[in-house]
């Protein structure tokens, strides 16, 4: 017991890690996309985890309420629009996946050894303390919210501009010819 | 090891990352390839994540938010494009796709 209250967040860390890649590779190697999208599920989930643990209390709840619900039901409901049980693929595959797999590596390889050799201070144990203007203490969300309304306003717009342009995107690529 | 720190976060992030590139290479199903967009998407706003816990400022999770925004356009857009080549081809295999030899 007192093992798991003086390394709680490295054990949460490591389930929740090791949840989200076994999930990530089932997303990639599921024959079936339906059973991918859970994995893809699962995987949001733990991330949410994870950016609770870094204290991104706000992020966490956008991650499931935009990847776990909105995203989630986008694509589970192209997946039955798109009835892949009609579509049955010989193979699963592209035929040089070995040489992707190894090319995955190299790749996972490089960044690993890249930030694992990187030092940092370690960061404070506590969460980072945000006050307003007039020097009260705020929550997360709270500092988002003034951070997005105040320093990042016009990006904030040009992102709904953005959303609605890709709105209306998917209307036309999506209608009857 | 029992110390959690940024690069913890960041080795996990380069993991998500290789398979999520790994996936967008091997697979032929368009379904599987955005969803492998997806995770490395996810792995890109990890890193955002530990970075802003690390520098005790905001800007990585406002970054994030904007990149999870970015994200959902992209879904909704790429799967506009699979229903089309859906009605166009009644398969979502990517190699049914090749008139422009890619």
């Amino acid at each position: 017991m007192e093992f798991l209250t003086a390394h709680g967040q490295a054990i949460l860390f490591y389930l929740f890690a090791a949840v989200a890649v076994v999930a990530a590779c089932f997303v990639v190697t599921m024959r079936n996309p339906m059973y991918g999208a859970i994995a893809l599920l699962v995987t949001f989930l733990s991330l949410a985890a994870l950016f609770l643990l870094r204290h991104a209390e706000f992020l966490a709840f956008v991650q499931v309420f935009v990847y776990g619900g909105g995203i989630m039901v986008l694509f589970l409901f192209v997946i039955m629009l798109v009835n892949v049980d009609r579509l049955k693929e010989s193979r699963v595959f592209v035929p040089n996946a070995p040489l992707a797999v190894v090319v995955g590596l190299l790749l996972l390889g490089l960044l690993a050894v890249v930030f694992a050799g990187m030092a940092f201070v370690p960061a404070d144990a506590a969460p980072p303390a945000f006050v307003d203007v007039e020097g009260t203490a705020m929550g997360n969300s709270e500092a988002i919210a003034w951070s997005l309304y105040r320093e990042y306003l016009l990006p904030f717009e040009i992102v709904s501009v953005f959303l609605l342009v890709a709105m209306i995107g998917a209307v036309v690529l999506g209608r009857e010819q | 090891m029992l110390e959690i720190g940024t690069q913890h976060y960041l080795v996990l992030s380069a993991v998500l990352f290789a398979v999520g590139v790994t996936g967008i290479l091997v697979r032929r199903n368009m379904i599987t390839v955005l969803m492998s967009i997806e995770l490395v998407f996810n792995a890109a706003n990890l890193n955002l994540i530990a970075f802003s816990f690390q520098h005790g400022n905001l800007t990585g999770q406002i970054f994030a938010i904007f990149s999870i925004a970015v994200a959902a356009g992209e879904a909704a857009v790429g799967l506009g494009i699979l229903l089309a080549l859906f009605r166009l081809r009644s398969t979502t295999q990517l190699d049914s796709a090749q008139e422009l030899q890619g």
